[in-house]
């Protein structure tokens, strides 16, 4: 996943000769591995037994790209609002709001996702606050595929506001006031002019919260309790759990990269600039 | 109200975070004119503009347009195009879209929309640019997309925010030629703002001089060039040499140590005055033949003529004429009856009008540069 978003950023211009050796190294050394262990066997023969097998999965990855379709969809709707939003207030009030968002993040990824647990559980917070309430039997809300969604927006989220706040924050007031002089009200002004400039930024947050969603395990295994496993779970048993198969976890994570792949190469069908969809910020 | 008045502001105050930009302001435009709101930057100029246009609330007042009262109606619903100042065109559209934007809102059918842009384009002298980038696009190609973009809807006024701030001075003096004979074909009214003097005096029908949100002077360029009604407009369009004078009765006055006749007439008696000589009606000649003299203080050749600092009596004339003087000599001036213009006390006198600032600056940067005394101070030509 991490070496993922390296190789997309490295198609942005402008490297630099350190970190072309990083890459190198930690990218381009263990992408070609995962090749060849997903086209050998145990003995180290070619073979393509192992992409052949991923098709017996094909239900985790449906799942698991519903789920992060889902939950980037979640994201937008979220997020592009409140981007809006942002970018209307003071500039002053801005800078804080942007931190406050990214506050979040500056916490470890798995005490956050902890931290979720223990609302969400049988007896957590939530079932606690409704028993006060008189609400007598708990609600189901951990394990279940409602508790990944919540879980990957809540940690996505971020990925999804500072790339179009990015792009929002760059069109210019006299744009918009050039198109209301022209007759177009609210709705026109945002589909004709406002979405149309943001969809870089847009198209970045999509990108920057649907590949991680994807390819998570540690959401999926805490809140969703194992019962759907996601393809990081599934990618995580052949390399750590009882299943071990590093053939197998490599054809599954090389196809995975293909799908990610041909879904950024779709979503950047929508974007005229011929950059990445990074958000402007990385570029 | 008259019948050819389309836009008229009432009483109109706005104030942004506490500071208060226009006060009780009013104005009335004709329909069909060409009207150019000057005023240096903060004077309240585009806010005017932008009332217009629906971009602000003004705090109390009134907006008319042709008679109906359009204060609450939001910027879209108005007949009034804009071109803004960096022209605010759509950089997601090519140059056909963005000329077709109004129309499209309007849902006008396409073979309408093709003729009408392939005119506009045609006007603007930008024929085969359809499918052309914005972002390819020259400043002054931008410029005539914004006034395509703008004209194509047939506002009854178009609304013109410093629009050739951005161009170079050729450019922009034709861009000057061209949008004045496009107002006269297209017959609409242009409210037009620039704090460029010489653009509003060569384009306009009618010039409003605004200064602190206040109108110091509507008229014709020629009024508010050869009639200006206080120092603040005497100073700001065109040079202007302002002195202290004192009205001794109609056709009479005092300056300069001496009596002139003038032209003016209608004053108290012993009323003083700001009395108002453009530096280029000023005549030179010898110190015996001249009305009054003075000493040469600073020559600076500017292309077209000379501008002469000349101290008379302490106070700094300036003399614009295409013949050089010499720094230090004593030269006369002669000052025709019609070269004197006469304009009652205002708030603004004592502000303008005097350039010993102009020389003495001068007069410092060349002493320090110039550390042989022997040479002239001022004198370009010559050392």
């Amino acid at each position: 996943m991490r070496a993922l978003r390296l190789v997309i950023k490295m198609k942005v211009k402008s490297l630099s000769l350190p970190y072309i050796v990083w890459m190198a190294i930690f990218t381009l050394v263990p992408m070609l591995l995962v090749l060849v262990f997903a086209f050998t066997d145990k003995s180290w023969n070619f073979t393509f037994e192992n992409i052949i097998n991923v098709g017996y999965y094909s239900n985790i990855f449906l799942r698991s790209i519903w789920l992060g379709a889902i939950s980037t969809a979640i994201c937008l709707l979220l997020g592009y609002p409140l981007a809006y939003i942002i970018v209307k207030i003071p500039a002053k009030k801005q800078g804080i709001i942007v931190m406050l968002i990214m506050l979040p993040m500056w916490m470890n990824f798995l005490l956050r996702t902890y931290a979720w647990m223990t609302i969400l559980e049988n007896n957590g917070l939530l079932n606690k606050a409704l028993s006060f309430l008189g609400v007598s039997h708990p609600v189901f809300f951990i394990n279940t595929s409602g508790a990944v969604v919540l879980g990957m927006v809540y940690n996505f989220l971020p990925y999804m506001i500072l790339p179009i706040y990015s792009a929002v924050s760059k069109i210019d007031k006299k744009i918009i006031e050039a198109a209301q002089d022209l007759g177009a009200g609210r709705s026109k002004v945002f589909f004709k002019v406002l979405l149309p400039l943001s969809l870089p930024g847009v198209i970045s947050g999509v990108t920057m919260v649907f590949v991680p969603a994807v390819s998570t395990f540690i959401i999926s295994k805490m809140l969703g309790g194992g019962a759907h496993i996601l393809i990081g779970d599934l990618i995580e048993m052949q390399f750590l759990g009882s299943t071990y198969n590093p053939h197998l976890g490599s054809a599954i994570s090389f196809v995975l990269m293909i799908l990610i792949f041909i879904s950024i190469g779709i979503m950047n069908q929508f974007d005229d600039s011929d950059e990445l969809s990074l958000p402007a910020a990385y570029r | 109200m008259e019948k050819d008045v389309i836009i008229s502001l009432k009483n109109i105050t706005v104030s942004f975070n506490g500071n208060t930009v226009l006060k009780n302001f009013n104005l009335n435009i004709k329909n069909g004119h060409f009207v150019t709101l000057l005023g240096s930057s903060g004077c309240g100029k585009t806010t005017i503009l932008r009332i217009i246009g629906g971009f602000v609330q003004p705090d109390s007042g009134k907006v008319f347009f042709a008679g109906k009262n359009v204060t609450k109606l939001p910027a879209h619903k108005r007949t009034v195009n804009t071109i803004f100042q960096n022209y605010a065109l759509f950089p997601h559209l090519n140059v056909y879209e963005n000329i077709a934007f109004g129309m499209r809102l309007q849902k006008r059918p396409e073979s309408q929309i093709r003729a009408e842009v392939a005119k506009m384009l045609k006007m603007v002298s930008l024929n085969g640019f359809e499918s052309r980038n914005i972002a390819n696009l020259s400043g002054g190609q931008q410029q005539r997309v914004a006034i395509a973009r703008a004209l194509v809807n047939n506002p009854k006024v178009l609304l013109l925010d410093e629009p050739l701030g951005a161009l170079d001075l050729k450019l922009r003096k034709d861009m000057q030629t061209e949008l004045k004979k496009i107002q006269q074909k297209m017959g609409i009214t242009f409210v037009f703002v620039t704090h460029d003097q010489e653009e509003a005096l060569s384009m306009s029908d009618t010039v409003v001089v605004m200064d602190s949100g206040q109108i110091q002077q509507i008229g014709s360029p020629q009024d508010i060039y050869n009639e200006p009604k206080n120092a603040f407009v005497a100073d700001f369009i065109g040079e202007s040499n302002i002195i202290d004078g004192i009205m001794h009765e109609d056709y009479v006055v005092e300056f300069a140590g001496r009596k002139f006749d003038c032209l003016d007439a209608g004053f108290l008696k012993k009323e003083n005055v700001d009395v108002v000589i453009r530096p280029e009606d000023i005549e030179v000649t010898s110190p015996e033949d001249g009305h009054i003299s003075g000493t040469v203080t600073s020559v600076t050749f500017i292309g077209v003529h000379y501008e002469i600092i000349v101290d008379i009596d302490g106070f700094k004339w300036m003399i614009q004429s295409t013949d050089s003087q010499n720094p230090g000599d004593v030269i006369g001036l002669l000052l025709q009856p019609d070269d004197i213009h006469i304009m009652k006390k205002s708030e603004h006198s004592g502000e303008y009008g005097d350039y010993s600032a102009f020389s003495d600056e001068m007069y410092e940067v060349y002493e320090e540069n110039l550390p042989d005394a022997s040479i002239k101070v001022g004198d370009k030509n010559e050392s």
